[in-house]
């Protein structure tokens, strides 16, 4: 138990202070780290190259400087972006990457040049119609253009093997991830849902290969242990992500455990694998048309839906949990019909409204409450 | 063409044929499409498709105050206040199905072209789940760039030649290149003309104001690929130009004096409230950084062409050249001032706004302001937050115009 106990605090430390383990980990693989906006950015080819991809995902900075450029209704998470790059929070990152998948994140690469001119702003805008031919190639091509900028960084040539060794780390990370998440329904009270989530952020300013050391160790000595008894509920959990520290404590406190997840910031970025033939950038090309149920790839069969209730099923949750982001016009968007659909299949579900900077969770506590006493 | 008639009355006219032959349509039979309103309608109407635009609907629902029992409906089915109003009111529509400003017939199938936003994606993507429906998606990648990359343009040209097969499979029919050509032709030129009359506001002062220019913009929306719309768009630039020769101005009983450009949609469900303050001040709204969506012109019939041409408009372009237009649009329509329109519904409007004022007004000096407001939703606007903001600009243009005639 020490140990595990040992390994969960390491990673917490690390999810806790981004860039203290981001500057740790550079030092540590003599890497140049390359920061990495939501969602789906080639962080393979980024490794390639010899760079450390590293996600911003926001934080929980004071939002003042930010409003020089987006207006209030802006989602947090990259109100907070850009406000951690304005103060200067990004600057011994080599380059930062920003796809285009809404129209915030459109207007926060167009901002970005302009707010921190400091950080090297690299743009990529994927496909929406990933799985036509000319969306595949199309997403090849651009795939080709960042992987120059990424050579130029490293000051190094990027080779079909590099990519190939790079996609294997890659790969492996994700089935590594999709183990720990299956397993936490086990241990419950060792994976509550804020262990759970930081252990899985930590990923984001690590090496993957040494996260992945990590990630094995822990599940070998958690293996070794039997099933924890659990009187609390177990919940699938949707959304952008799940934060601050208040809202994970009250679903630590009210014995909610996460036993599956479909957030963009956890599984979204692993329960999808790359195909085994064809060249690295059209298994990476694929990777993208093959994933399915996110608000952000265009989908008019709408799968979102049908994807939380098989999560439900395969995992006996007793609900879903929505955190929505405020302001997230994709997540809105998918929300009404999904919501319909949970409703048909008779699971009761949690709409939650978050912000990353929450002055207060004691309303969102409250229904935490409610829907926790509802269930049991 | 009847000659006698002004090209008032044939834009009402072209309106409400438009929404009768959908309804004929529909009732015959017929396949409709609803469509997004800066999309390759060459591919419906060389099919014959009878197409309606649901963002045309919506701003007229608006305009005439019916909206909120439509995003009444649409929140109460899930749909947060925070999405686009054009989306809530159409989302609402298609359940409730009756408004005083006129229905549209229900769609067979949607056309949806991502050159305007994102959220037109997601809208649509539930559009046809809801209907169960299909949906034809061209997808125009977002041009960080100044110019349009060229693998986009292959990416937009592959998903033409995907849709026309989703034509064909949807209709049964053989879509005919002959007709493709005749129809791209026809619509390059309706887009000239449409150009040609908005940009007869150069003149001092400008023969028409702003306001009506919104409302033309309905028939660049549904019928530019067709012979009528140019038709009109040939009378309303002749008649212009008549007014231009005779030396008269927006309005009989005021003057302008003040000519400034609208950045964003109009407010429709506030039109006549945000109009009489500028009509009052004798300020005119000679221009928007909208019409040029529509001048969607492109040489010959060549797809690559039209695919530029589409992924080109100005929502889709980068910051860079949203404040190159705008500062030329200041030297080209002589303008005393910019109101931004802070528009709740359209967060890629939005979230340049900012910079893009400050470096117009770095650039050009023009002075401007910003008030909140939303294209449909009439909760989102507050008249006496407007009108002191059209005050705040009244005394900047009036402060500008001294500094000029004293020679500062
Ligand atoms: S997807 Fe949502 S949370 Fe993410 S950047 Fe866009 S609006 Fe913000
Ligand atoms: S108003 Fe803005 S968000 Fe709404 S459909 Fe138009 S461009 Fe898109």
């Amino acid at each position: 138990m020490n140990r595990i106990l040992e390994i969960i605090a390491d990673l917490q430390e690390t999810a806790n202070h981004p860039a203290k383990a981001v500057k740790a980990s550079m030092k540590e693989t003599g890497k140049k780290a390359v920061g990495c906006l939501p969602y789906y950015t080639p962080d393979e080819i980024i490794y390639a190259a010899g760079l450390l991809p590293v996600g911003l995902w926001g934080g929980q900075t004071e939002i003042k400087e930010a409003d020089k450029y987006l207006q209030s209704f802006c989602c947090s998470i990259m109100r907070i972006n850009v406000e951690q790059g304005m103060k200067g929070m990004y600057d011994f990152l080599s380059a930062v990457v920003i796809p285009t998948y809404c129209d915030t994140l459109k207007c926060i690469c167009d901002n970005w040049q302009v707010a921190v001119p400091k950080t090297y702003l690299i743009p990529i805008v994927y496909p929406q119609h990933r799985k036509i031919a000319a969306g595949v190639a199309y997403l090849i091509d651009e795939y080709k253009r960042v992987q120059k900028e990424f050579e130029t960084i490293a000051g190094r040539k990027i080779t079909e093997q590099d990519l190939e060794d790079s996609i294997a780390i890659y790969e492996d990370y994700r089935k590594t991830m999709r183990q720990f998440t299956a397993i936490v329904g086990k241990y419950p009270k060792t994976l509550n849902a804020k262990t759970r989530h930081l252990i899985i952020k930590a990923a984001y300013f690590m090496d993957k290969s040494r996260y992945n050391a990590k990630m094995k160790e822990l599940m070998e000595e958690l293996k070794k242990l039997p099933a924890e008894n659990f009187d609390g509920i177990k919940v699938v959990v949707t959304g952008i992500l799940v934060e601050t520290d208040a809202l994970l404590d009250a679903f630590v406190e009210n014995k909610m455990v996460f036993v599956a997840d479909d957030l963009a910031h956890e599984s979204r970025q692993f329960r999808t694998c790359a195909r085994s033939e064809g060249t690295a950038l059209e298994r990476l090309a694929y990777r993208i048309a093959d994933h399915d149920g996110c608000s952000l790839l265009y989908d008019e069969e709408k799968k979102h839906g049908q994807l939380l209730i098989e999560l439900v099923r395969d995992n006996r949750a007793d609900g879903v949990v929505v955190c929505m982001m405020k302001f997230c016009n994709p997540e809105e968007f998918d929300y009404p019909i999904y919501k319909k659909e949970l409703e048909a299949a008779g699971i009761p579900m949690l709409y939650l409204e978050i912000e990353q900077k929450m002055d207060s969770a004691e309303q969102i506590r409250n229904r935490i409450q409610s829907f926790a006493e509802m269930i049991k | 063409m009847d000659t006698t008639i002004s090209s008032k009355t044939m834009l009402r006219e072209l309106l409400s044929r438009h929404y009768e032959e959908a309804f004929a349509a529909k009732a015959a039979g017929e396949l409709i499409a609803w469509s997004t309103s800066i999309a390759p309608q060459e591919l419906l109407e060389t099919m014959d498709i009878k197409v309606v635009y649901p963002e045309n609907h919506a701003a007229v629902i608006g305009a005439r105050k019916d909206a909120q029992a439509f995003l009444d409906n649409a929140e109460s089915n899930g749909y947060s206040t925070d999405l686009c109003s054009y989306a809530r009111v159409n989302m609402g529509y298609t359940r409730l199905k009756e408004s005083v400003a006129g229905n549209i017939p229900m769609p067979d199938f949607i056309f949806c072209c991502s050159n305007i936003c994102s959220t037109a994606i997601k809208w649509y993507e539930n559009l046809a789940r809801d209907m169960r429906i299909p949906m034809i998606l061209i997808d125009t990648p977002f041009n960080h760039t100044d110019e349009i990359p060229e693998h986009s343009v292959k990416y937009i040209r592959g998903q033409f030649e995907n849709a026309i097969r989703q034509l064909e499979g949807i209709t049964g029919r053989k879509f005919d290149r002959d007709r493709f050509r005749d129809v791209m032709k026809i619509s390059t030129e309706t887009a000239r003309w449409w150009k040609k009359a908005t940009a007869l506001a150069v003149a001092k002062p400008s023969p028409f104001n702003g306001f009506d220019l919104f409302n033309y913009m309905a028939v660049i929306v549904c019928m530019r690929g067709k012979h009528e719309g140019l038709d009109l768009f040939k009378l309303w630039a002749e008649e212009l130009q008549g007014k231009i020769d005779r030396g008269e101005g927006p309005w009989r009983d005021q003057k302008e004096k003040y000519r400034i450009m609208w950045d964003g949609i109009a407010c429709w469900p506030h039109l006549s409230d945000t109009a009489k303050i500028l009509r009052k001040n004798g300020i005119n709204m000679v221009t928007s950084t909208y019409p040029d969506s529509w001048t969607i012109v492109y040489d010959n019939d060549d797809l690559d062409a039209m695919a530029r041409a589409y992924s080109a408009n100005y929502a889709n372009r980068n910051l860079n050249y949203g404040i190159n237009k705008v500062v030329q649009i200041v030297k080209d329509f002589s303008l005393d001032g910019i109101i931004y329109h802070s528009n709740r519904s359209c967060k890629l409007m939005d979230f340049r706004q900012y910079e893009v004022q400050r470096q117009v007004q770095k650039q050009t000096g023009t002075v401007s302001v910003i008030f909140d407001g939303d294209q449909t939703d009439p909760r989102a606007f507050s008249l006496a937050q407007y009108e002191t903001r059209i005050e705040a600009l009244m005394e900047m243009m009036e402060q500008r115009k001294k500094e000029r005639l004293s020679g500062q």
